[in-house]
């Protein structure tokens, strides 16, 4: 028998039904939710700043209460999740408390952590890692500005290690997308890590799921005919030797063909002969497709070597503040109408002494959203002029934000667009790409009740 | 031709780089691609972009071929000034590209 794991998030933000719908149209061994992005850690990071109890992915409680009719109906339905974001056991904390309320308190809750670098950096540094930047070779000793966050990419091992202490939710923080799949397969078929072939099939399988219905319909090329609106996530069927079956719910729209699977396997991969996670360095060229039946894509003949024995760190630091606005602007002249404003909200901002950093001007719908490819089409009546600030401080943002809806009375006719009040000013996080030895990450796994978990929240 | 009679194609970030995968319509799509869709010509059509370099990798077994585009997004998901921070829109645009006959 396969295991069935189904993957409804793709990233934090995703469907708030999918997870629900997934298990009410299927019968799975596992639900996977995929929460993080390194720029979703940054913004999680600073809601940890502001509140020690937050800096999860609070999207998941709601998932969460919507799925306690199908963990009542289905005792057997495991979780695994990295909606612990920057903070896994207040994660836990919420999640105890949701299943308490909803009579399920005597489910297990394992709770993985480890990979928050951020309070041992300087300890961590002394021990002599000099976290280098990987494209500059700089030591991270020579960054200047605050660093936000920093996460270790942990692997499939400790959320393998929760299964068998017998957890039924897995709440995790930053692991690699792929092992959330490979955590589940690891644990049901008994694999050895060191079974390389197998855990790169798997991870494989993760990689195709991690991104919810990108693989079964969503952003797919032939999209016109895949009732997209009522689109279904995905699932893997993995066998012992590794190879899967990709399909979905059946009732569901969208589509699973060798096309989806196709170009989700290239999605976002770097050299396809070493896809690096923390379980194993996979090659994707040895990898075939084949359409099964209805909805159905085998893939097999992943094949798999030892990992790098390093992880990869998810590195973030404060640089400063950006913010962006836009305006409608209409008429036979709109794309030199536009371009005026633009200039307009730079000299008035200038009249008063401000200059910025970062200074950025499109009139979208002249070809400019991906730049130097077309010139503005003939007869263009309209664009959307979007005009984008970045400074190191945030009062000159601020003062840009409030350039924009004077042009609605001082600027051309022929303006529209404002009814939805002033942009927001936002700080920018840049990234750090970086690694640190394996050897010196004290990976932790906790397994208890939601009831224990709900305690500890109430504790002081 | 154009791309999109030979290919499908998705794309996406790696940190201030982007990734386009191309997958060809069949076998004989495959060989034309191989031929003709070098990463020069992809660094030419993305010119604007400021790409500093292109690096072309092959998937025979599933008929594609993966683009990465050093330093094409700006700055990238957090920090890029233009409206696709992430490169969400090359896999489409990449489409458009003309491509010699045989």
């Amino acid at each position: 028998m396969p295991l069935r794991i189904a993957n409804a998030a793709g990233f934090l933000g995703d469907n708030l039904d999918a997870p629900r719908l997934t298990v009410e149209r299927a019968e799975v061994d596992y639900l996977t939710l995929e929460y993080l992005a390194e720029l979703t850690m940054s913004i999680l990071a600073r809601q940890r700043e502001k509140n020690p109890r937050l800096g999860y992915a609070e999207d998941f409680l709601t998932v969460l209460v919507s799925l306690v009719p199908a963990l009542t109906r289905q005792p057997r339905l495991r979780i695994v999740t990295n909606a612990g974001g920057v903070n896994p056991l207040a994660c836990a904390h919420a999640a105890g408390a949701v299943l308490v309320s909803s009579g399920l308190s005597s489910r297990r809750i394992g709770v993985v952590t480890g990979d928050d670098l951020l309070p041992r950096l300087f300890e961590l540094r002394d021990a002599g890692c000099r976290f280098v930047h990987l494209d500059t070779g700089e030591p991270l000793a020579d960054l200047a500005q605050p660093i936000v966050c920093a996460n270790a990419y942990l692997g499939a091992r400790p959320i393998a290690d929760a299964l068998a202490a017998g957890a039924e939710l897995v709440i995790t923080g930053r692991v690699a997308d792929a092992s959330l799949a490979v955590g589940p397969a690891a644990d049901h078929f008994d694999w050895t890590w060191d079974d390389w072939n197998t855990v790169a099939g798997a991870s494989v399988a993760g990689h195709l799921i991690e991104c919810g219905a990108q693989v079964s319909g969503g952003l797919h090329h032939d999209w016109q005919a895949l009732n997209l609106a009522d689109v279904g996530y995905p699932i893997a069927e993995l066998e012992r030797d590794g190879s899967c079956v990709i399909t979905k719910p059946a009732d569901s729209g969208g589509a699973v063909n060798r096309r989806t699977v196709a170009e989700q396997l290239v999605y976002e991969i770097g050299d396809p002969a070493h896809y690096l996670t923390p379980d194993v360095d996979v090659d994707f060229t040895t990898i075939e497709l084949a359409e099964t039946g209805d909805n159905r894509v085998a893939v097999r003949g992943a094949t798999g070597r030892p990992p790098p024995d390093q992880y990869k760190v998810s590195l973030a630091y404060h640089d400063g503040y950006m913010a962006s606005g836009q305006l409608l602007i209409y008429g036979n002249d709109c794309v030199s109408k536009a371009h005026a404003c633009g200039e307009m909200i730079r000299r008035r901002l200038a009249r008063t002494g401000l200059e910025f950093a970062g200074w950025h001007v499109e009139c979208l719908g002249a070809g400019q959203a991906v730049p130097g490819l077309h010139a503005a089409p003939d007869g263009v009546r309209e664009v959307m002029l979007r005009v984008t600030a970045r400074d190191s401080r945030r009062e000159p943002l601020e003062r840009f934000t409030k350039e924009f809806a004077p042009l609605i009375t001082s600027g051309p006719p022929g303006i529209a667009g404002y009814a939805t009040g002033r942009p927001q000013v936002r700080p920018v996080f840049a990234y750090w790409p970086t690694l640190v030895p394996r050897e010196v990450i004290d990976t932790q796994v906790e397994v208890r009740t939601a009831r224990e978990w709900m305690a500890e929240k109430e504790s002081p | 031709m154009k791309l999109s009679d030979l290919a499908h194609a998705r794309s996406g970030d790696k940190g201030n780089h982007a990734n386009i995968g191309v997958v060809a319509n069949d076998a004989a799509a495959f060989e034309q691609l191989q031929r003709h869709l070098t990463a020069d010509r992809v660094g030419e059509f993305f010119r604007g972009l400021g790409v500093s370099r292109v690096e072309r990798f092959e998937l025979p077994r599933i008929g594609a071929l993966n683009f990465i585009l050093y330093n094409a997004l700006a700055g990238g998901a957090s920090q890029s000034l233009r409206i696709d921070t992430q490169g969400k829109l090359l896999g489409t645009a990449i489409l458009d590209l003309e491509l010699p006959d045989a």
